[in-house]
């Protein structure tokens, strides 16, 4: 069993009005050495083996699903799931 | 003419748009579940706004891998009329029938308003009905409407009159190029966020959106009906 962390993020060039909204909150409260504040998403799956690589499985999973490619970029680590 | 609103778990404006078309366009309708596998009895495909499948992961994601979405794009393919509004354009989008993304308010905050539009492209088989830069009151009720899509994609929206609505005005949520509504090259495909469903009677504060569903019912009939 694998576990697979994916990260979503907008992409460079995309306006995050959250991550700006953050920002200027932690400005409010005195964090003025904050330049930039980007939001995105973490994913965990936990995969089960098959015979294809896990990462063609993830990144195909990402171009699909889980990131919206127009928008986000994605990027994504593959360990060992600790069984219990 | 016969439409299909499509419902998804968590639309919440299929009752409107089945309301807009039995009741005040006068035409036929029925709703049909996520589920379904065939729409060749429909001549107009209606996805209704809502939050489908919770707005999870991003508005529209999920929805777009519902059975019935291979259908969508088969009566898309077939050049029937597929519309839709608010989460249906979130789906159109996610679901690479129309291009773009959808991206939250700039301002941050859902919107709930009548706004202002001004009808970009009045010869498509939705806008036929109204006058050239016309200019109609329609609602929004949207967190996520900032429409976005890279430069090379804007100009080719540009350049083949896809852009059917602009914000006139205010812009509420940021859109690129104030852009309300889009359709795909071929013209039978909108996506838009406002609400021409609840803009049917002068009672809800506006009838500007009937000429949209009148103009497809006249596009149906001039290509379908002969008279002797």
């Amino acid at each position: 069993m694998m576990k697979v962390k994916v990260h979503v993020t907008l992409r460079e060039s995309v306006l995050d009005p959250q991550g700006t909204a953050v920002k200027n909150s932690l400005h409010a409260m005195n964090y003025q050495e904050v330049q930039d504040v980007r939001i995105g998403k973490y994913l965990e799956l936990l995969i089960e083996l098959s015979d294809r690589p896990v990462e063609d499985v993830v990144k195909e999973m990402c171009e699909k699903l889980l990131a919206n490619t127009v928008i986000e970029n994605y990027e994504f680590e593959v360990e060992e799931a600790v069984t219990q | 003419m016969k439409f299909a609103v499509i419902v998804f778990p968590g639309s919440n404006c299929d009752i409107d748009m089945y309301h807009a078309i039995k009741d005040e366009l006068k035409e036929e309708v029925e709703y049909v579940w996520h589920d379904a596998d065939n729409l060749d009895q429909y001549d107009g495909i209606l996805l209704p706004g809502g939050f489908s499948y919770g707005d999870y992961l991003r508005s529209g994601s999920i929805a777009r891998f519902s059975k019935v979405m291979n259908e969508v794009v088969k009566a898309a393919e077939a050049g029937k009329p597929v519309l839709g509004v608010c989460n249906g354009f979130q789906i159109l989008l996610e679901s690479g029938l129309l291009p773009g993304a959808m991206l939250r308010n700039q301002g941050l905050k859902f919107i709930c308003r009548p706004v202002e539009l001004e009808v970009v492209n009045n010869e498509t088989m939705f806008t036929k009905a109204y006058q050239p830069n016309e200019r109609i009151t329609v609602p929004v009720a949207h967190g996520e409407g900032n429409y976005f899509c890279d430069e090379q994609t804007l100009q080719q929206l540009e350049t083949n009159g896809q852009i059917v609505f602009r914000y006139a005005g205010e812009n509420p949520n940021g859109s690129l190029s104030d852009i309300a509504g889009i359709t795909n090259e071929r013209g039978n495909v909108l996506g838009m966020m406002p609400h021409p469903e609840r803009a049917v009677d002068e009672l809800l504060g506006s009838a500007d959106g009937l000429k949209l569903f009148q103009s497809i019912v006249k596009h149906w009939r001039d290509s379908h009906v002969v008279t002797a």
